[in-house]
């Protein structure tokens, strides 16, 4: 098995006026293959960072991650991306988006075809592949976005906001989207997000990160995304059980943004 | 001042006439049109077509106004042409005085005049003639032909009656006559409101000279040579500009030590105006006759600043989406760095197509055998004004074509242009 391993990532950097910020603190995480992972925390908590660091584009100054028993030292094919907006290649079709990273590997077309019809199929935007990204709307750019990551068959898949900026309704059509391919295809999917309610129905497990040092806070382990797949997602938010984790999780963020505005308030900013 | 406060009256005459005129029948009803709210929305402010066409007519109709233009149906008030006349008394050292009459025929310059002839008349003070082509005034030596002249104590004392000293100015019939310091008369003839054609001449004029410069040329080279070659020395530097600006701005944008290197000579020659550029270029053009297309470096800052915030304007969700898809350097610039820069690269283009049209034809100004600015030059130097403006609007209308050229090639190959 597979498994995508946090070792003891430490992330501290200089500032211009001789400060200095710790960004991430003795992080330590074992992901194992398929496994659903989102990430919740207040702002500053590191947990972009972290994304940063799993997909390559930062290097930690401290600790080390492996995939598969190979340590990342850079972005990589393995571990694909899925941005919250404005990440899609404007001056490409859907379908060209989507083929980008066969087409980069060197494959040929006829390879690809199948695999990229396919996936248009389940994000639903059959119809639109020939259309300019520019001409759909917020949603299905960001089904475009995912049926691109899945298209690249990455190991693991990294998910910032992806659904931020979209409207209530679409948002919730989504996260059943990204409920549906995570059963279907099996990928690992780290998913950071600013709803709570999010994060308790996609995650398998939930990460709830504190800020300064940006460090892991507490962990749970949840049943929603397993018995949410294929269901109304609806029917899973009434069930008193998530609204009990939802209050939970949301009180102890509020204490930790309360704590971060009273020390702030010390310091007297 | 009057052809100003014409210009308003018209401007607003046309505004309520279109609003309240026209727009009542011909009503549109696309979406925009319904916004109510179009004062601050800049979306909804599109340029008013009647406005354009009413403003083009309007400037071709106070020219032709203004210069006696046989196309246009009003005019303002011409030069006087014609014969009119007005007297002097001459008063004699010993204090007879006596009138006469001068006879003025005022002409078209260009136009053969028939001196008048008239009967010198009785008296000490006789007679003259005078010929004088509009917007010019003649010297009259009255005393020449009189019985007492000036040597002798003769002396102007009224002109039509008014008594006058010297140096002073009497309007008469259609002109004016001023009394030297010397005592002798001057006349001017009323120059109307119209532009001598040696300032402005008719359209009328311009076009019949384009006709003319077009059959048989202008200084050796035909009127097409002459576009030709500025418009051959705009592309080739552009071109030149283009192809050392853009690999330098994209260098600029991807390397911290491209950035060093070129951001201080980049920076310094940006404010330095190019037309300050063109008399280092006429004594280096003694070193190397080749290097006429003098907007070529001018074109290279403008495509390296545009080349280099074409790559800085890529978001690093692209670059990092790119790289996380398995591209390589290579791939993320050939798929997303350079289409992503593009649109910038087109409004940098735009830029300095226009920069380098201006370069070129200045530079032409002072050292060209051949070319529009040179056609312009050697023209003012013998005042053919019809051949300046001439030169002027087809300049004007090339940079416009090349300019609604690029906007077409950019709407086909950058669609995505401001709507990301």
């Amino acid at each position: 098995m597979s498994t995508l391993s946090i070792d003891n990532i430490s992330m501290r950097f200089d500032l211009p006026n001789g400060g200095h910020v710790q960004a991430l603190q003795n992080v330590s995480l074992e992901i194992k293959t398929g496994e659903l992972m989102s990430v919740l925390g207040p702002s500053g908590c590191g947990k972009t960072t972290l994304l940063n660091i799993l997909a390559g584009f930062l290097a930690p100054t401290e600790g080390q991650i492996t995939l598969n028993g190979h340590r990342v030292t850079g972005p990589d094919a393995e571990r694909g991306m899925v941005f919250q907006q404005g990440a899609l290649f404007e001056w490409m079709s859907v379908r060209d988006n989507v083929s980008f990273g066969p087409r980069m590997a060197g494959k040929r077309e006829k390879e690809w075809r199948g695999t990229v019809d396919h996936l248009l199929d389940v994000v639903g935007l059959r119809d639109f592949k020939e259309k300019a990204v520019y001409e759909l709307s917020g949603g299905m750019q960001q089904r475009v976005a995912l049926a691109r990551c899945l298209a690249n068959d990455p190991d693991v898949i990294l998910m910032d906001e992806p659904l931020g900026a979209l409207d209530a309704l679409t948002r919730e059509k989504m996260q059943g989207l990204v409920l549906k391919l995570w059963k279907e295809t099996g990928k690992t999917i780290i998913l950071i997000t600013h709803s709570v309610e999010e994060a308790l129905l996609l995650g398998e497990r939930l990460l709830v990160m504190a800020p300064r040092p940006g460090r892991v806070h507490k962990e749970y382990r949840l049943p929603f995304a397993d018995t949410g797949a294929g269901k109304d997602l609806r029917e899973v938010k009434k069930d008193p059980e998530f609204a009990a984790k939802r209050e939970e999780i949301l009180t102890m963020i509020w204490d930790m943004e309360e704590e971060i505005m009273g020390r702030t308030e010390e310091a007297g900013v | 001042m009057i052809i100003l406060l014409l210009y308003v009256a018209i401007f607003t005459g046309a505004f309520f006439a279109v609003r309240f005129g026209v727009r009542k029948f011909r009503q549109m009803n696309d979406y925009t049109s319904l916004k109510t709210v179009t004062f601050g929305d800049e979306s909804a402010v599109r340029p008013d077509r009647w406005a354009s066409v009413i403003s083009v007519v309007t400037i071709f109709l106070l020219w032709g106004a203004f210069t006696g233009s046989k196309w246009v149906p009003l005019h303002a008030p011409g030069p006087f042409v014609g014969d009119t006349e007005f007297t002097y008394t001459l008063e004699g050292p010993d204090g007879t005085r006596d009138d006469a009459t001068v006879t003025v025929r005022v002409f078209k310059i260009g136009e053969t005049v028939e001196t008048p002839v008239v009967d010198p008349g009785d008296g000490i003070a006789k007679n003259d003639v005078l010929t004088v082509g509009a917007w010019r005034s003649q010297l009259l030596l009255m005393d020449k032909n009189d019985e007492v002249t000036r040597d002798q104590g003769a002396k102007v004392v009224a002109i039509d009656g008014k008594p006058v000293s010297d140096g002073q100015t009497v309007d008469v019939a259609a002109g004016t006559v001023a009394v030297t310091a010397k005592g002798s008369l001057n006349f001017a003839p009323a120059k109307g409101m119209q532009m001598e054609p040696i300032w402005l001449p008719p359209p009328e004029a311009v076009v019949s000279r384009l006709i003319e410069v077009s059959k048989q040329g202008y200084q050796n080279f035909t009127l097409w040579e002459h576009l030709y070659w500025s418009l051959f020395r705009v592309i080739v530097g552009f071109a030149l500009g283009a192809l050392v600006g853009i690999p330098l701005g994209y260098a600029m944008g991807l390397s911290d030590w491209f950035r060093g290197w070129f951001d201080p000579i980049v920076e310094f020659m940006r404010p330095v105006p190019p037309l300050a550029l063109i008399p280092l270029v006429i004594i280096w053009q003694a070193l190397a006759r080749a290097a006429r297309s003098s907007c070529c470096p001018r074109g290279a800052l403008i495509m390296t600043i545009s080349a280099r915030a074409g790559v800085s304007g890529v978001a690093i969700s692209k670059v990092h989406a790119a790289y996380s898809l398995g591209a390589s350097k290579w791939q993320l610039m050939r798929h997303v760095i350079v289409p992503n820069s593009l649109p910038e690269i087109f409004t940098g283009a735009r830029v300095a197509m226009g920069v380098c049209w201006g370069t070129v034809v200045a530079a032409e100004l002072v050292a060209a055998e051949k070319g529009a600015g040179m056609m312009i030059m050697v023209a003012s130097r013998f005042q053919l004004t019809d051949i300046v403006l001439m030169g002027i609007i087809l300049i004007g209308i090339i940079g416009y074509g090349i300019d609604i050229l690029m906007r077409k090639a950019e709407t086909w190959l950058v669609p995505w242009k401001g709507r990301v």
